[in-house]
């Protein structure tokens, strides 16, 4: 039975909410506003919203100093390239562990997640002396293969979780009508996880493109993404804070842009299965 | 066989086609985002007019940043930067080190005998030069000189501490929000360690004595901390535990502070009419003393350093010398004005009658004059540096004895607890590091 709501109820939970989420986005609508406003304006007090004189040369001194493309191409190599071998990974790896368990699988699962627990800059100097021999240091391929190893554990937990689901009837009813592993795989199980593994996704596209301590350690120019870029404009002694914030709103908009038209996805992966 | 051919074939024109491209080397070099290297980034065409056959790529980074991304790889030999911008604090633990490429082949019109002696001295290790000095900047006093009349106040060309004191809090007006001294309160070794060490050498005290044993019990550390404490309470900007350079050079601009004690390369921004209020009634003075013969001012070179294992040491080795040359000030200067040169590195750029017109000059340069990194404090030390020691310890000990100092000045502990803790956590340390070697 549904549970009745007041109009009144229903207004105090959207305010709520609304302001909630205006909280949240604050932090970013306040760093677009500063993009377009003078150094001076930036740090004015009290500071100004909107009646500010509006100016666009940020982005056109981020635009001169900086080759944007050269590192927004990065990002976009790194980020895809390495979900989509993460994925090619990990689905297989989570259909074992959701279909087939084995005595250890749990442990298996623990042991994956504990290789996140430990902060990256206590194995940097090591990786960085294999990247060294092996002549990976400020290549996009060196940065896939460490992004996609960060990441693995994520989407291997996640892709379990949204497998689990799957009653395992459907796939043993493919199995009697003589599907092979492959195909139970690729025609049966991806198709209905679709929701799970675009959210999946998403979800670690977003985590590459932001992720900044790999990609800026193992980067000098080459394949520095924008995570570098935007580093490259902040600055301890001067106050550049509108230059850097027109930096950061270029870094940011295309994952935003996508994260705006995918929100529907992203939230019904993320909860898939909770409202069965 | 025809296979073969072809392949030998796709071998040469490989070789055709990549053989103009060898032709240039290039060199990449690390840099931080401030406005003096942002211009040298600018100037890179005018460098390649002189060498065309040198390409120069450009990684900029923020300070910490950029010091963990070089250290990575000149400790590991990784070979991704070909120059590097360091500090007075890395040269000499780095030089030791053996990772850096003596610059004791620069060409004759270099003349580096006109380099700053105090600054030079930072970047020598048994008397070679390991990095060239790109700017040079010490510490001085910023005053608004139209609060300072208002008040009837003088402020002398060397002010002592007690001066400032007495000063700072006749010009504090809370209600108005015009606070006497903004100074540093931001936990760092070269955030607020920075100034309170410098400070800490005009009252007297040291970091370590001769043996390296740790002096934060002494009375000169009470009695610099105290006053820093009890002066920012009465007179400083609220939350000054979080203000750093940028923090309190936002608030210098916008008329908040009657004073600011911090890095002379300041001066330029604060007397800029397009970023600052303030800039027509900014006075210049030299950082106090205690009467003990030292100043609280400090000294840092950001200085360009050729790591060892580079495959373009000559490339990067005339880029160097191209950067810090008197003709590059002379470029800068034809391109953006004197006041836009870097300062604090050749003694002739402040013999320059031109130079000699831009307001801060004199004061940079005495600051740096006065400034003396292998005798920085009243009583000997066994170490380098005025507002550092330059042993590879010194980060770690002084990021986590800067918190403990914030957090006196927040309010959350008292001086004498927060110097107990910083003598415990530098004697552990110290002990663990297996000083006194």
């Amino acid at each position: 039975m549904a549970r009745a709501i007041t109009p009144r109820q229903k207004w105090t939970f959207t305010l709520v909410a609304w302001g909630i989420g205006l909280l949240i986005f604050f932090p970013i609508l306040w760093t677009i506003l500063t993009s377009f406003k003078t150094e001076a304006q930036a740090i004015a007090d009290p500071p100004v919203f909107f009646a500010f004189d509006w100016t666009t040369e940020n982005y056109t001194t981020v635009q001169e100093r900086s080759n944007y493309f050269h590192h927004f191409m990065n990002s976009v190599i790194i980020a895809l390239g390495s979900t989509l071998i993460g994925l090619a990974i990990a689905i297989p790896a989570a259909w074992s562990m959701a279909f087939q368990p084995a005595r250890r699988t749990k442990d298996i699962l623990m042991w994956m997640l504990s290789t996140k627990m430990l902060p990256p800059v206590g194995v940097l100097v090591p990786i960085y002396l294999i990247f060294r021999d092996v002549g990976l240091l400020d290549t996009r391929i060196g940065l896939v293969i460490v992004m996609t190893l960060i990441n693995l554990p994520i989407i291997i937990w996640m892709l379990f979780t949204y497998f689990r689901e799957i009653p395992v009837d459907i796939l043993e009813a493919a199995r009697m009508d003589g599907a092979t592993l492959r195909e139970e795989i690729i025609y049966i199980l991806t198709p209905m996880a679709v929701p799970g593994i675009a959210s999946t996704l998403l979800l670690n596209v977003i985590l590459a493109w932001n992720e900044a301590f790999w990609t800026i350690n193992l980067t000098a120019d080459d394949a520095a993404p924008l995570t570098a870029f935007i580093a490259s404009y902040s600055s301890p002694e001067g106050l550049f804070y509108a230059k850097l914030s027109a930096a950061s709103t270029m870094a940011i908009a295309p994952i935003l842009i996508i994260g705006w038209f995918s929100q529907k996805q992203l939230v019904r992966g993320l909860t898939f299965g909770a409202v069965k | 066989m025809r296979f073969i051919k072809s392949l030998a074939g796709a071998a040469a024109s490989a070789t055709l086609l990549a053989a103009p491209m060898t032709l240039a080397e290039t060199i990449t070099i690390a840099t931080v985002n401030n406005g003096d290297m942002i211009r040298m980034q600018g100037l890179t065409a005018e460098f390649n007019a002189l060498h065309p056959d040198i390409e120069v790529n450009w990684v900029t980074l923020e300070e910490n940043v950029l010091r963990q991304r070089v250290t990575t790889d000149v400790a590991t030999q990784g070979g991704q930067y070909d120059v590097m911008t360091i500090g007075t604090y890395e040269v000499p633990i780095w030089a030791a080190q053996g990772w850096l490429v003596a610059l004791d082949d620069l060409p004759a019109d270099y003349d580096i005998d006109d380099l700053l002696p105090s600054i030079r001295d930072g970047l020598t290790v048994d008397g070679k030069l390991y990095a060239a000095p790109f700017y040079g900047e010490s510490s001085m006093v910023m005053y608004r000189t139209d609060l300072f009349e208002a008040a009837g106040l003088e402020m002398p060309a060397a002010p002592s501490w007690d001066f400032i004191n007495e000063a700072a809090r006749k010009l504090t007006d809370k209600d108005g929000e015009i606070y006497g001294i903004c100074l540093r309160g931001k936990a760092g070794w070269g955030e607020n360690i920075a100034f309170l060490t410098a400070t800490a050498n005009s009252y007297g005290a040291r970091w370590f004595d001769e043996e390296w044993k740790p002096q934060f019990d002494s009375d000169a550390w009470k009695q610099t901390l105290t006053m820093y404490i009890d002066l920012m309470q009465e007179a400083g900007p609220p939350g000054s535990a979080s203000n750093g350079f940028n923090e309190n050079l936002a608030l210098f601009q916008t008329g908040k502070c009657a004073m600011w004690i911090d890095a002379t390369v300041a001066a330029s921004f604060v007397t800029n009419p397009k970023d600052s209020q303030v800039a027509d009634k900014v006075g210049f003075a030299l950082a106090p003393d205690n009467g003990l013969g030292k100043r609280g001012n400090w000294l840092w070179a950001w200085s360009l350093g050729i790591p060892a294992g580079t495959d373009s040491e000559e490339a990067a080795k005339k880029f160097v010398a191209w950067a810090t040359s008197k003709a590059y000030l002379e470029l800068v200067a034809d391109k953006e004005g004197w006041a836009n040169v870097p300062p604090g590195t050749r003694a002739s750029l402040y013999a320059n009658p031109e130079y000699q017109k831009v307001p801060f000059a004199q004061m940079t340069l005495d600051s740096i004059s006065s400034a003396d990194p292998k005798n920085p404090t009243v009583d000997p030390v066994p170490y380098v540096g005025v507002q550092f020691v330059a042993i590879p310890e010194f980060q770690g000990i002084a990021t986590a004895i800067g918190q403990q100092f914030s957090a006196a000045l927040a309010g959350q502990i008292t001086a004498e607890q927060a110097l107990q803790n910083a003598q415990v956590l530098a004697e552990r340390e110290m002990r663990r590091a297996g000083y006194p070697k």
